[in-house]
């Protein structure tokens, strides 16, 4: 595969574990990458001349006169426009039966954008589904993930979004995808004629999951060279990521690392951090906005992957089935962009960020008159008002099939609430009641 | 202090940034070290040590590092360059001017100049020559913006020195000489506008640290009328992610009466840094006058820079603003968020194989963070004026779960809590803290107790309790309609619940986003606080219970619209007058 003139090789290893292998030898540069007969491995630990290395396939069949050359060079990926269109493994590697990418040699995992040579993003991503764009309105340069539980589609949703999306050049990083999905994938943006913008770094569930630590940083490299070389705005979709921490907790248990919660490590703040925080606006024009999945067992945000993602991106988006309604919604309450304040009411009607609000208010205290029902409850008539204001809120506005723009958004909002409330229980600003109130 | 022969070593490991050194001389704890990477140099700090073997924690990604690189040592801990120009300032965990860097992206081993030294200031001199001065001492002032800032006596000098000389009023370069001291021994020693500190140690350049009493205006009336923040005092925000930890640290740093704020962006997301830099330089600091960015200075070390820097980025922020409190300034200082810096802590820790504490954080991580908190605090300095730090971390709690170690020994080190609820935050009512879990023990100071008597009213502190007493008997009030059912409690139990909605919508909750009401005026304060009240106390005669929600939403939408409303304005007092109307329709005379 590497044809560089001068290489090391050496054949006798002194240590196996399940991820790793030691040997003696000198000269070693620290994450410097390495084959282990043929296997792709990279340099994780230096101690005098004994150098670990992790086997990304795993040491199955490994034998102690493994022939190991070291490459002399970190990970890397070749970028060119030649990327476009093209399908690779996490190792970047094609496999689309295509020809190898030509271009200039990349080391992935970069360094970090200077803050201050940041743009405070700006432009509002409209997807037309309400639960986005009226209560949680997408910018370019954010990066969200949708939490969501492994029987939600949200595979569906997030294609979706990335065709509506207008990006020109869209970077599906694929871990632990069941082969079904990576093809559903194909399908999809086969269909809507999008191929051309579209790069996949793919690792399915028939890789080695240590594979997957590569895809992240692989899709992320491709994604600095649209954006930043070529101003280009990209979006990164990044599908499992819960796939991916567990990755590295497995790396670092091999490794002996003392777990932290959840017996994820204790860098994983560190590490899904240096990954996200690659979203970028650059002042110069191009950006990158990353659209993440982080699958939840059953529901639960507390658990260290959600949790720590949570601190790291810039709000969540959260599907659920509405059982009232029958029907998937991106559910108003865990759900939130926090970038919302920097387009709403100023890219969008002055009422938005109002109406949002209140709407959630009012959902809210169905939820509350939905308890009481369950405990026994005799209703008040706003309750009973209220609950039909949710059901038709979450059908009309919430549920991942709504397909408008944000104005008739909140037109449909304004007149769930003239339907339902008076306007003192609505308890908006007089001046937007007095544009908006429908008769 | 500094020594000639440096000591200077070898890299023998690496993990990734924990790097072994061994070293052929004399090393110490905190030294800082540079490490070859291919002629680019690394900076390091050392964290422990075991016979000729340092353990350095490295500022930089080790990627490609060698065995057997050389290693140079400093024979200083890692120090921060203070003198005039750094307010304004980007600067990262280490102090490097963010700004002059080149590129887009960072490069490791590029590190630049805190300070232009050749920059030239307006010099006034202070002191005159036979005056006997000590570390700290004044010696002379520029104009920093708008701020008098102090050429002092270099807080290393240790004992007492005489003046010589001082320069005359006039233009001069930070790095030339303003004074000349002489020493015990009558050897003398030139000082210019420029000196070092090492961040891990406290500057002690005063007399006394009494309590603190006055309180620190922040226009959150969650803070300012609930549970107050004083000048030199301590606080945290733990909350879950979402419940609105920056906002309400944003929103302070706008608002808060100050002369300078620090804000140290410890592992948290670029594109909060990029709004202040971005926002700041626009906005209007209402108090005088000049652009906000103007008193503000950003300590940048987000999530994605190295790991180790954001450890030392607090200590730089703290040290930054012991240097502006010597000059008898009011400093916010603002870290968001202390639990990425524990955790940083945490990361070293672990690949030290240290024997691991509650959730794998390092056994001394409470006294850690307690002397970090002692820092802060209302000082006498050598002269008589005060000066002070008044220091609000936020927590990062994981899952959101306050029993963790980071919050636990936080609550032992600050005094004020401001709980963040992820309940509130559901149901936006911003800001989202926790009004019966919350507390200041600052409001139990008799000293605070007789500064809001003077300064707002007798019964202030009266009131404030009596509301936070409705806020409690209204829960109770909540709970035993959801336990009995709305008709199976008497109706005083809806109007109970209803009136602490009132104190809940109307001065706890605060837009922050909103022109108007994100701030409020403590004279603004005082005033909904005694209408709210008024309303509280009033009684109301209903029949039934289904009547009490809407009317009491009437009430709270006429008082929301006054919050919205510019103050004393036509519209407020249109509200105003509605409201007396609303309240006369259901008031038992
Ligand atoms: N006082 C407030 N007024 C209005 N919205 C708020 C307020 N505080 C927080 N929010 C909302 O909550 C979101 C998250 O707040 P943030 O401070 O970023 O949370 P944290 O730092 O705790 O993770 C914000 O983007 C904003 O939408
Ligand atoms: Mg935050």
């Amino acid at each position: 595969m590497e044809t560089q003139g001068f290489k090391k090789i050496y054949t006798k290893i002194t240590q196996i574990t399940k991820a790793t292998c030691s040997l003696q030898a000198s000269g070693i540069g620290y994450e410097e990458m390495a084959t282990v007969n043929g296997r792709l491995a990279q340099v994780v630990k230096l101690q005098g001349d004994n150098v670990t290395l992790q086997i990304f396939s795993g040491t199955e069949g490994i034998p102690t006169n493994a022939e190991v050359v070291f490459l002399g060079r970190p990970p890397v990926l070749k970028v060119s426009d030649e990327l476009a269109g093209r399908f690779f493994n996490a190792y970047g590697e094609p496999i689309d039966g295509g020809p190898e990418v030509e271009g200039e040699v990349r080391e992935i995992g970069g360094p970090s954008v200077n803050p201050v040579r940041r743009k405070q993003p700006s432009e509002l991503i409209a997807t037309g589904i309400a639960g986005i764009d009226l209560n949680n309105t997408l910018v370019t340069g954010q990066k969200i993930p949708f939490f969501a539980d492994p029987d939600q589609p949200y595979n569906q949703v997030m294609a979706m979004v990335a065709l509506r999306a207008k990006a020109d050049k869209i970077i599906l990083g694929g871990m632990g995808l069941t082969n079904d999905d990576y093809l559903y994938y194909k399908n999809v943006f086969d269909n809507a004629g999008a191929l051309d913008r579209i790069i996949s770094f793919v690792n399915t569930t028939e890789n080695p999951p240590v594979e997957r630590l590569l895809v992240p940083d692989m899709a992320l490299t491709a994604a600095e060279y649209f954006a930043f070389d070529k101003k280009e705005t990209v979006l990164v979709l990044l599908t499992d990521m819960t796939l991916y921490a567990d990755a590295l907790s497995i790396v670092s248990n091999r490794m002996d690392q003392i777990p932290s919660k959840d017996s994820m490590p204790g860098s994983l703040y560190s590490d899904l951090a240096k990954i996200y925080e690659k979203a970028v606006q650059f002042p110069e024009g191009g950006s990158i906005t990353i659209i993440a999945v982080t699958t939840l067992s059953s529901g639960d945000i507390t658990h260290a992957i959600p949790d720590n993602t949570g601190y790291i991106t810039e709000g969540q988006l959260f599907l659920r089935r509405d059982s009232d309604i029958g029907k998937v919604i991106v559910d108003p309450f865990r759900s939130l962009s926090r970038l919302k304040q920097l387009v709403i009411g100023k890219q969008t009607r002055k009422d938005h960020p109002q109406v949002m609000n209140a709407a959630v208010r009012l959902y809210a205290d169905a939820a509350n008159a939905k308890t009481k029902l369950e405990n026994g409850f005799d209703l008040t008539d706003y309750d009973v008002r209220t609950m039909s204001f949710a059901r038709e809120y979450s059908n009309d506005l919430l549920a991942i099939d709504v397909n408008i723009d944000t104005t008739a958004m909140l037109d449909t909002a304004w007149d769930l609430f003239g339907k339902h409330f008076t306007k003192a229980e609505v308890g908006i600003k007089q001046e937007f009641v007095d544009s908006y109130w429908p008769e | 202090m500094e020594e000639n022969k440096l000591t200077t070593g070898k890299v023998s490991g690496i993990i990734a940034n924990l790097v072994i050194v061994e070293v052929n001389g004399p090393v110490s704890q905190n030294e800082i070290c540079f490490i070859n990477l291919a002629g680019v140099r690394l900076m390091a700090e050392v964290i422990k040590v075991l016979g000729n073997k340092a353990y350095t924690q490295v500022f930089e990604s080790t990627r490609g590092l060698k065995v057997g690189e050389p290693v140079e040592f400093m024979g200083h801990m890692l120090e921060v360059t203070l003198g005039p120009g750094i307010l304004s300032k980007n600067f990262d965990g280490l102090q490097n001017d963010l700004d002059t860097m080149v590129g887009t992206f960072l490069k490791r081993g590029e590190y630049t100049a805190a300070i232009d030294v050749d920059k030239a200031w307006d010099f006034t001199p202070v002191a005159k020559a036979g005056d006997v001065v000590v570390a700290g001492d004044w010696l002379g002032e520029v104009k920093e913006n708008w701020i008098g800032h102090k050429i002092m006596v270099p807080f290393k000098f240790e004992g007492k020195y005489t003046v010589k000389s001082v320069k005359p009023a006039g233009t001069y370069k930070a790095s030339e000489t303003i004074a000349v001291v002489t020493n015990a021994d009558g050897s003398e020693i030139n000082i210019s506008m420029i000196q070092k500190w090492p961040v891990k140690v406290p500057i002690r350049a005063y007399t006394d640290k009494p309590r603190p009493y006055r309180l620190m205006e922040t226009g959150v009336r969650i803070i300012d009328t609930m549970n107050p923040i004083v000048e030199g005092g301590t606080g945290f925000i733990p909350g879950p992610f979402g419940s609105g930890k920056t906002v309400l640290q944003h929103a302070l740093s706008k608002q808060a009466e100050a002369d300078l704020i620090i804000v140290a962006a410890c592992g948290e997301r670029a594109n909060e840094v990029v709004e202040i830099f971005t926002e700041f330089p626009e906005l209007d600091d209402p108090r005088t006058g000049r652009k906000l960015m103007e008193r503000t200075t950003i300590i940048a070390n987000t999530s994605n820079m190295p790991v180790a820097a954001r450890e030392a980025s607090v200590y730089t922020a703290m040290t930054i603003g012991e240097y502006y409190r010597s000059m008898g300034l009011k400093v916010l200082l603002l870290a968001d968020s202390t639990s990425r810096w524990a955790q940083a802590l945490r990361e070293m820790s672990n690949r030290m194989e240290e024997l691991p504490g509650p959730d794998a954080f390092p056994m001394d991580l409470p006294a850690i963070i307690s002397s970090f908190y002692a820092r802060a605090g209302y000082v006498f300095l050598n002269n008589g004026s005060t000066g002070s730090i008044t220091f609000i971390g936020t927590v990062s709690p994981a899952g959101g779960n306050l029993k963790e170690p980071v919050t636990e020994s936080t609550k032992k080190a600050a005094r004020c809590f401001f709980a963040l609820s992820q309940q509130r935050a559901d149901s936006k009512r911003y800001p989202a803290v926790d009004p019966i879990d919350s507390y200041s023990k600052y409001l139990e100071y008799p000293e605070l107790q007789e500064y809001l008597a003077a300064n707002i009213a007798p019964d202030w502190l009266a009131n404030v309790l009596e509301a936070k007493n409705i806020l409690l008997r209204g829960k109770e009030a909540y709970e035993q309609i959801n336990i009995l059912g709305d008709d199976g409690v008497p109706i005083d139990y809806h109007l109970r619940y209803w009136k602490s909605e009132v104190i809940d919508f109307v001065i706890l909750q605060q837009d922050a986003f909103d022109k108007i009401d994100c701030s409020a005026p403590i004279v603004r304060q005082k005033e909904m606080l005694e209408k709210v009240l008024g309303v509280c106390r009033a009684d109301f005669d209903f029949d039934n219970f289904e009547d009490v929600n809407p009317w009491f939403k009437r009430v709270i939408n006429v008082f929301k619209q006054m919050n919205y409303s510019l103050y004393q304005s036509e519209d407020y007092k249109k509200y105003e007058t509605e409201l007396v109307e609303v309240i006369n329709e259901r008031k038992v005379a």
